[in-house]
């Protein structure tokens, strides 16, 4: 296969310590310390009240995310495609839900089911942004960065329009959590140029590979990196903070990788 | 030829496992869905069950997986000498570049479901034997068919509710024209749980008696379950009489999580984003297989939409009343419904509706439209405003 290249318009991080793409490259930069401390999200603005109230952190988060990518390229998010892509979901809802389920009480909310689907953020994105153009949702366990970074590509290179890529995790509580380990909330957003523009930060090509993925040297960040899923993508980021060339291997499934060479 | 050969195809529904059940059951325009209890749910409602995937656990080596998600999905692969032409299509192009892309919305949920009644009354944790990755996970499903076959090529799962595994089509036919992988498994499997049917219950969306899409009187969903697969590879090479996915459209409809725009504008973009990308005009669609829930609100927002879009004449009905909705199997369901009709001629009338409501315009089938169709649209729309249309067109000789 030949690599799938795209151009890097606008980029949205919000973690841990992490608290929106403008501060955190300069984490990712190595000019200032990482520290962990509870995620901080700005309000959805953008949402309809009666959406707003409903909205629990995988909505919050994503909104962050992806807003912050589209301005930062000053695209139009109503007329952009999107891929949402998270290992679980909005985890608390779920759990809540779960709880209802096995009381003596099964009447659930109605907006906790509604909410309770995959595409929920996706939903709510489209309404705050009046975006009617495509949309998918996926799901590949611990592979779910890399997998959302595919099909975004090869949605952009099929379409040769840009496509937003939307990659975010949240934690579920006990009794899950102790299978299923997620510590911190985090996502990260990109927005994918099939052409150059005035807006391209960054020229990546993407390739399946076969080789070991690249780890963070700085032992918090690649315990974040190994501990949610959404965060596979921090070795990416960090080649994108510090503005250089070069070639990392993002985690996929098993021993299939995917290999991203960086040009700025 | 843009789009994907359907290279070989099954499904698994109330009405049966594999194809032979399902056509004898459309040709007899006979419903799966009854009256029933369900493990222990109290709610009076009628399902699409699949029987026997209490006596059926997956392949023993594949035991982590075991859940009713994955069983569903396992009788189904086995089903139409399905699995076999999958070992064939890997035989040839190698495990790394045969990929899965499958459609679910609740996954394997009802072991977590059961499993929240089970909890240590001292700890609060799991039971032992619960395994959240292979069952509860969005990704089970696809993880048990890449593992099923022993592939190593790309995989994930596409999950945006009732419209999941016709969107799969679209990320297979991506990956294939990208030169990323040759064939792919596609589909879409969901089955019974608590989740769905007192989620559905509480937004009053499910019927109390078999669904009835486009009657007068239809007041809400029957749920069933399912599973559909296809292996899919470049239109290109497919033979005369093969069946094609030749166009995928879709769209948001950016206006409520759970209620459709009132227009169908979304399902009207979907539509006419399938027929764009397969080269062809309404005038050429001879059956659309509706999406068709059996909601006041969801069957009048989608004859807004194909009416505005085609007029009153082209034939369709919702196979919901055949299967139940099976939610995220729903649009690989259909789309394996499609290609019978294409392959044997005849379009399906709808099951369960008496009396068509006269506020609707679209020219729905009451009985089986004997007829040979060349080119089928299959709607499926989903929670969260998410529209997909796929065309399917009969290769001519």
């Amino acid at each position: 296969m030949s690599a799938l290249s795209l151009y890097v318009d606008g980029i949205g991080l919000f973690g841990p310590g992490l608290p929106g793409w403008a501060q955190a490259r300069t984490v990712l930069d190595g000019s200032s310390a990482f520290a962990i401390e509870a995620i901080r999200l700005p309000a959805a603005e953008a949402l309809p009240p009666a959406e707003r109230r409903r909205a629990g952190l995988a909505i919050k988060l994503s909104m962050a995310i992806g807003f912050e990518a589209v301005r930062a390229a000053d695209a139009d998010p109503a007329l952009l495609p999107t891929v949402f892509s998270s290992t679980g979901g909005d985890c608390e809802n779920c759990h809540n839900l779960l709880e209802t389920l096995a009381s003596n009480d099964r009447s659930v909310s109605p907006t906790r089911f509604h909410n309770s689907v995959h595409n929920a953020p996706a939903g709510y994105w489209s309404i705050a942004t009046g975006c009617m153009a495509p949309s998918t949702s996926l799901c590949a366990y611990d592979a779910t960065f890399a997998a959302g970074l595919l099909e975004a590509s090869m949605q952009a290179v099929t379409s040769g329009k840009p496509c937003l890529l939307l990659a975010f995790d949240t934690a579920y509580p006990e009794p899950l959590n102790a299978l299923r380990p997620i510590p911190h909330a985090l996502g990260v957003a990109l927005l994918l140029n099939p052409r150059e523009t005035a807006a391209a930060q960054a020229k990546i090509a993407l390739q399946l590979c076969r080789a070991a993925p690249t780890t963070m040297a700085d032992a918090q960040l690649e315990s974040l990196r190994h501990s949610v899923p959404a965060a596979r993508s921090l070795p990416l980021l960090e080649l994108l903070a510090r503005r250089s060339s070069g070639r990392v291997v993002i985690e996929y499934i098993d021993a299939l990788e995917l290999a991203v060479e960086v040009a700025p | 030829m843009k789009g994907l050969r359907l290279e070989a195809y099954t499904l698994t529904t109330a009405l049966g496992a594999g194809l032979a059940p399902t056509l004898v059951a459309l040709r007899e325009m006979r419903s799966g869905v009854v009256r029933k209890h369900w493990e222990t749910v109290d709610l009076d409602t009628c399902l699409g069950e699949v029987d026997g995937l209490d006596e059926r656990p997956v392949r023993a080596d594949l035991a982590a997986f075991d859940c009713r998600n994955n069983r569903l999905a396992q009788l189904a692969l086995e089903q139409d000498g399905f699995a076999e032409r999958v070992r064939e299509a890997i035989a040839r192009h190698g495990h790394d570049r045969v990929g899965v892309f499958l459609g679910t919305s609740t996954s394997g949920i009802l072991s977590s479901e059961i499993a929240y009644r089970h909890l240590d009354p001292h700890s609060g944790a799991l039971p032992a034997d619960y395994d959240y990755r292979h069952t509860h996970n969005s990704y089970s499903v696809a993880d048990f068919v890449r593992s099923y076959f022993a592939l190593t090529g790309p995989a994930y799962v596409v999950s945006t509710a009732c419209s999941s595994s016709a969107k799969v089509f679209a990320s297979a036919w991506r990956m294939i024209a990208c030169g990323l992988i040759d064939a792919a498994v596609v589909g879409g499997v969901d089955s019974l749980c608590l989740t769905t049917l007192y989620g559905f219950n509480s937004l009053q969306l499910v019927s109390a008696d078999p669904c009835r899409p486009f009657d007068a009187g239809r007041d809400g969903i029957s749920i069933g379950e399912g599973a559909a697969f296809a292996l899919v590879s470049d239109a290109a090479n497919a033979l005369p009489g093969e069946v094609i996915v030749a166009g995928v459209g879709e769209s948001s409809d950016a206006h409520h999580m759970s209620s459709p725009h009132p227009e169908g504008l979304g399902a009207r973009i979907a539509m006419q984003a399938a027929l764009d990308m397969a080269g062809l005009t309404t005038a050429d669609i001879d059956y659309i297989n509706l999406h068709g829930t059996s909601t006041p609100s969801n069957d009048a927002a989608e004859d807004k939409g194909v009416v505005s879009l085609f007029g009153s004449q082209t034939p369709c009905s919702s196979t919901k009343g055949h299967t139940g909705h099976t939610l995220g199997a729903a649009g690989g369901v259909e789309a394996v419904i499609c290609a019978l009709a294409l392959t044997h001629d005849f379009a399906p009338g709808g099951v369960g509706t008496q009396q068509l409501d006269p506020r609707l315009g679209c020219h729905y089938l009451l009985a089986n439209l004997e007829r040979p169709l060349r080119h089928v649209l299959s709607n499926s729309f989903g929670f969260g405003g998410s529209n997909c249309s796929l065309a399917l067109s009969r290769v001519s000789a």
